[in-house]
């Protein structure tokens, strides 16, 4: 692996100048990069907009190598996107997958000042760059002559190594802050199994779990909503998730067709009274409910 | 190829995650924004450590990492509470300077 | 005691013309501040001990002021026994104001002048504070009364006892505050302090005047001491500037002594309890501006003009106050406008020059005493009429209260002229000073002349109207407003006694202190001797001429007031009564002239203040609060806003940057 690394670079970089090797996965690097990053611009969510942001900093890493920074490649694909945006995926998780955000903006003016300030800073800095006077490129064969790593550590252990100490101390601290920050102190007594059925029972919810979705659907899948006695869906038995996501199937396809079904049966001589007249004969009711609903099923099946 | 390209693209990335501060209001992504000017700057930095021959630049870039590690942890902490208490991770909605 | 020796050494010596003063501090001058003192602490710890010396507060205050009488008799006595030249005395009591080039002392000039006040001013003030104690009797506020009786008593006695126009100025403003109290004295009656307020203010313009002289004093003379001003060789100095310090100084005692046009205040000042009036308002403050032309009679001798002034203004008043007091049906209103009319006679006197100022001095201290006596007479008759003071209201209390009637008598007699009570020494002496020419001018002495001969025979009149219709005729006091009778009585021992003694002042002081000229050459080293003149009129002839005229007018307040009867009502009377009854329209004219264009000044200053001062002012602050509300829509309390503003900043930045460096 260490043989690896430390060949990389040779192939890529040699001197200052770059190879044709490095030009190419410049090329074919940089689009990408642009466009992921780009994607951080415009994706309606923030999971996605953290996927396009690992693919930058992926990016970020090859570019490393390729310059002789291997060091800080192999760092920047472990802190980056190992810890860093794991974090971030971890708390978009905790705030909630389907916080989506709607890009039309609020504040007023808020668009245009952030476009002409982006567009503005581009401008600037490729001033900047033009006017920019650049030594002869060194290239990093003297300084990376041993191996990267031994460099950079030369340079922070004995350069920068109290930098190194208060950064060290800075990290611990913010670790703290974090844990205080998002530590939550009980105000109330704790809440057992008996306290929140008390309190279930108190507030008037649901007691008894909730239904189960597609029991009654033609399709015994999760995105169905389940049909009360009435054909009437029940939105409480799809996943919370899936509603947040829009994933649901529409229920109200399949309850038309159960109403097709029961007025078949209903056109034939039925000394059944309906079923909505009598709460008592819903239990009579509910095997004949259940055919027509296989019948559905069956009949969707040879669609 | 020269080197200038390595400083345009930086020069790129920065500026698309300055127009994300700028434009989203999702505080996660702005966040994110943040950390894609971070990545910018030290892409410029070993470009700059190649350039002179010195891996100061490379250390310097392995610094700004190790705060920028530190700040995410914070920051992320200071949103998860404000998400907890308001319910919303919109920036807009923190705008008790103003009232 | 050995405090007051060392202050009373190393005097200023000075030895300069007709009023220089010798520098004395042993023996009883040495205890002469204690004049001031005494009631000056006893006022202190009457206010300051408050109701915990309710129960003997009052004569605290009754010995405080019989002691400085005594102490005041010592130095009296200590003063007789010098030489008659040899009588003007400074006592130096210490260092006052030390800044660079002006430096003054504050001591007491001890002189016949000084010394007459003294007395009198602690003599009749002594009486009055006996006559308090039963007056105010009632009042649960007796001791703070008594405290400021004590106060005025040594405010007027740091007045005539300074030895500078500036230590004069305290105490003159001493007696103001204390006349303001004492008129206010009964202030949660609304009137009763407008009255109060009404005299400060009036007196207030007066002091505009002092302040002026002052300053014109220190300007011309360098100083304002009197041996400084009064001193000084009044030929090296322009005849302008003395009239100008003359009128100044006129304009001071106009407002102290209720002069025309200052006169107003005194009407209203009756408000004030009857031992007040009395003291304050009859026998000494009032008179306190006939003390400062005397005082500064070598500026006036200076300053024929000024001089002319004053002799114009006592006359005026002098008419003035006796055809008002002619019309008052209030018996304390009408004793008010009297002592304006006889306080018109010393200022008359005053302004004759040398020739009056003894008699100026002689009447107000024979004044004094009858005066005090009549008002402390009203007092004992509202005693006993239940505070009534509308004299159609009385009639017939001779009977009822025989030594008020009789101490009243002879006070009338006193004011009159009657030989050989007091005021016929006083009196008739300025009239016949009046009708002496000064510099050759004999309009001049048969215009004041006749005026001051006409206000005798008025006086005479509204003085037996007064007197007639309280004590004789019928009773017209049975009815009152509420119905029930009235049970008129004698006033307590308390009270009758100062009576009697100022009774017994009016009816023989001015024997003994004019036979022989005494108290003319007792004046003499203040005033300065005079050259005789001689009347347009023989001395008899004008003598007789009075007589003659007071007889008329007692006459015709005889045949109206008392064998008549007086209606209860008053009628309408004509023209002139009707204009005397409202003070001939003083109120109203002070309102037109000054109060009104005042009040229009002032509301259009308050105009201008608030539209164009306030308008600057408000405008630069409302010009920032708009700026701000400008600004403030920049502070959306969105960071991204913020960014947005930090990031546009950095980008105008680079790129002036990159503008300069290209």
């Amino acid at each position: 692996m260490s043989a690896l690394v430390a060949a990389v670079p040779a192939v890529l970089a040699e001197g200052g100048q770059t190879s044709g090797a490095e030009e190419a996965l410049f090329w074919v690097l940089a689009p990408v990069m642009v466009l992921a990053a780009l994607g951080l611009l415009f994706a309606r969510k923030a999971v996605h907009a953290a996927l396009s942001l690992i693919v930058v900093m992926i990016s970020l890493a090859f570019m490393y190598v390729a310059q002789g920074a291997v060091f800080l490649g192999v760092v920047q694909v472990v802190v980056y996107t190992g810890a860093i945006m794991m974090l971030f995926l971890f708390v978009l998780m905790l705030v909630g997958v389907g916080s989506s955000d709607s890009l039309v903006e609020t504040i007023r003016g808020q668009r245009w000042a952030g476009w002409i300030a982006a567009l503005g800073l581009v401008a600037v800095l490729a001033g900047v760059l033009g006017t920019a006077l650049y030594p002869e490129s060194v290239g990093l064969e003297e300084a990376n002559a041993r191996s990267n790593p031994e460099g950079v550590a030369e340079v922070i252990f004995a350069d920068h190594v109290f930098a190194m100490e208060v950064v060290g101390a800075l990290l611990v601290t913010a670790a703290l802050g974090a844990l205080v920050l998002t530590h939550r102190r009980r105000l109330g007594p704790k809440r057992g199994q008996r306290e929140l059925a008390d309190l279930r029972v108190e507030g008037g919810h649901h007691l008894a779990p909730l239904p189960a979705p597609g029991v009654y659907a033609r399709h015994n899948a999760m995105d169905v909503p389940a049909l009360d006695p009435y054909g009437n869906p029940l939105e409480s038995s799809v996943p919370r998730v899936l509603r947040v996501r829009g994933q649901e199937a529409d229920a109200a396809e399949y309850a038309a067709r159960i109403d097709r079904v029961l007025a078949g049966r209903a056109a034939k001589p039925d000394e059944n009274p309906p079923p909505a007249a009598d709460p008592a004969g819903q239990a009579v009711n509910a095997p004949d409910i259940a055919d027509a609903v296989a019948g559905v099923d069956l009949e969707g099946e040879t669609k | 190829m020269s080197l200038d390209n390595y400083l345009v693209l930086a020069a790129i990335l920065f500026s698309i995650g300055a127009a994300t501060v700028l434009l989203r209001r999702n505080a996660i992504i702005v966040f994110m924004g943040v950390e894609l000017m971070l990545n910018a700057t030290n892409l410029l930095l070993v470009t700059f450590s190649r350039l002179h021959g010195q891996l100061d630049g490379q250390v310097l870039a392995f610094f700004v990492m190790v705060v920028a590690a530190a700040e995410v942890v914070v920051g992320l902490a200071i949103i998860v509470s404000i998400y907890r208490t308001r319910r919303s991770a919109s920036v807009d909605d923190v705008n008790l300077l103003k009232s | 005691m050995n405090t007051l020796t060392s202050w009373a050494t190393s005097a200023p010596f000075a030895d300069i013309g007709p009023a220089a003063a010798e520098p004395v501090s042993a023996g009883i001058y040495a205890v002469a501040p204690l004049l001031v003192g005494l009631p000056l602490g006893s006022a202190a710890l009457l206010l300051l001990l408050g109701r915990r010396s309710d129960r003997w507060g009052h004569w605290l205050g009754v010995l405080a002021s019989a002691a400085a009488f005594v102490v005041g008799l010592l130095t009296f006595l200590a003063m007789l026994d010098r030489d008659a030249s040899n009588r003007v005395l400074d006592v130096r009591v210490g260092d006052w104001i030390d800044a660079g080039a002006f430096h003054l002392s504050a001591g007491m000039r001890l002189d016949p002048l000084s010394m007459t006040f003294v007395l009198l001013v602690t003599f009749v003030g002594t009486l009055i504070h006996v006559y308090s104690v039963a007056y105010m009797d009632h009042d649960r506020d007796r001791r703070r009364f008594f405290a400021y009786l004590n106060l005025f008593v040594a405010a007027m006695l740091v007045l005539v006892l300074a030895d500078s126009y500036l230590l004069m100025f305290v105490g003159w403003e001493g007696v103001g505050l204390a006349s303001y109290l004492l008129i206010g004295f009964w202030n949660h009656r609304t009137p009763y302090a407008v009255a109060a307020k009404k005299a400060f203010v009036a007196n207030r313009i007066g002091d505009i005047g002092l302040i002026v002289a002052l300053g014109l004093m220190f300007a011309t003379f360098g100083g304002v001491d009197f041996t400084t001003v009064l001193g000084a060789n009044m030929s090296g100095v322009s005849e302008a500037t003395l009239t100008g310090i003359g009128l100044m100084l006129l304009l001071a005692a106009c407002g102290k002594s209720a002069q025309f046009p200052l006169q107003s205040w005194l009407g209203d000042a009756m408000a004030g309890p009857t031992p007040v009036s009395a003291l304050i308002h009859a026998a000494t403050m009032v008179t306190a501006g006939v003390y400062l032309i005397v005082r500064s009679a070598p500026v006036f001798d200076a300053a024929p003009t000024a001089q002319l002034v004053v002799v114009v203004v006592g006359a005026i008043t002098l008419l003035f106050g006796a055809i008002v007091g002619c019309a008052k049906d209030d018996i304390k209103k009408a004793l008010a406008a009297s002592t304006m009319s006889q306080i018109g006679y010393m200022v008359l006197a005053a302004g004759l020059g040398p020739v009056g100022y003894a008699f100026a001095i002689f009447h107000l201290v024979t004044h004094g005493f009858f005066k005090a006596g009549m008002f402390l007479g009203a007092g004992s008759v509202m005693h006993g009429m239940d505070d009534q003071v509308d004299m159609r209201r009385f009639g017939g209390l001779a009977r009822y209260m025989k030594i008020t009637y009789v101490t009243f008598g002879l006070g009338w007699l006193a004011i009159l002229g009657v030989p050989p009570f007091s005021g016929f020494w006083s009196k008739d002496k300025i009239i016949e000073a009046a009708f002496i020419p000064t510099d050759g001018h004999t309009w001049r002495a048969w215009l004041f002349g006749s005026v001051a001969l006409l206000g005798a025979g008025i006086t005479a009149f509204y003085m037996s109207r007064l007197f007639f219709m309280t004590f004789e005729g019928e009773r017209r006091w049975s009815t009152r407003t509420d119905g029930s009778q009235q049970h008129p009585h004698e006033a307590p021992a308390l009270m009758t006694w100062p009576m009697i003694i100022l009774a017994i002042g009016s009816a023989g002081l001015g024997l003994v202190l004019g036979l022989g000229n005494r108290f003319v050459d007792w004046l003499a080293p203040v005033t300065g001797e005079h050259e005789h003149g001689e009347p347009v009129l023989a001395p008899g002839v004008l003598v007789a001429l009075t007589l003659v005229l007071v007889v008329v007018g007692a006459v015709l307040a005889w045949r109206r007031y008392a064998i008549s009867t007086v209606p209860v009502i008053p009628p309408v009377g004509t023209a002139l009564t009707r204009a005397a009854r409202v003070d001939l329209y003083q109120d109203a004219v002070n309102d037109a002239l000054l109060v009104e264009p005042g009040q229009h000044l002032t509301r259009s200053l308050v105009y201008v203040d608030k539209t164009v001062v306030d308008g600057a002012t408000v405008g630069v602050g409302q010009t920032t609060v708009g700026l701000g509300q400008l600004l403030r829509k920049t502070q959306t309390g969105y960071v991204r806003s913020y960014a947005a503003t930090m990031l546009l900043g950095l980008v105008v930045l680079v790129a002036t940057v990159l503008v300069i460096q290209s």
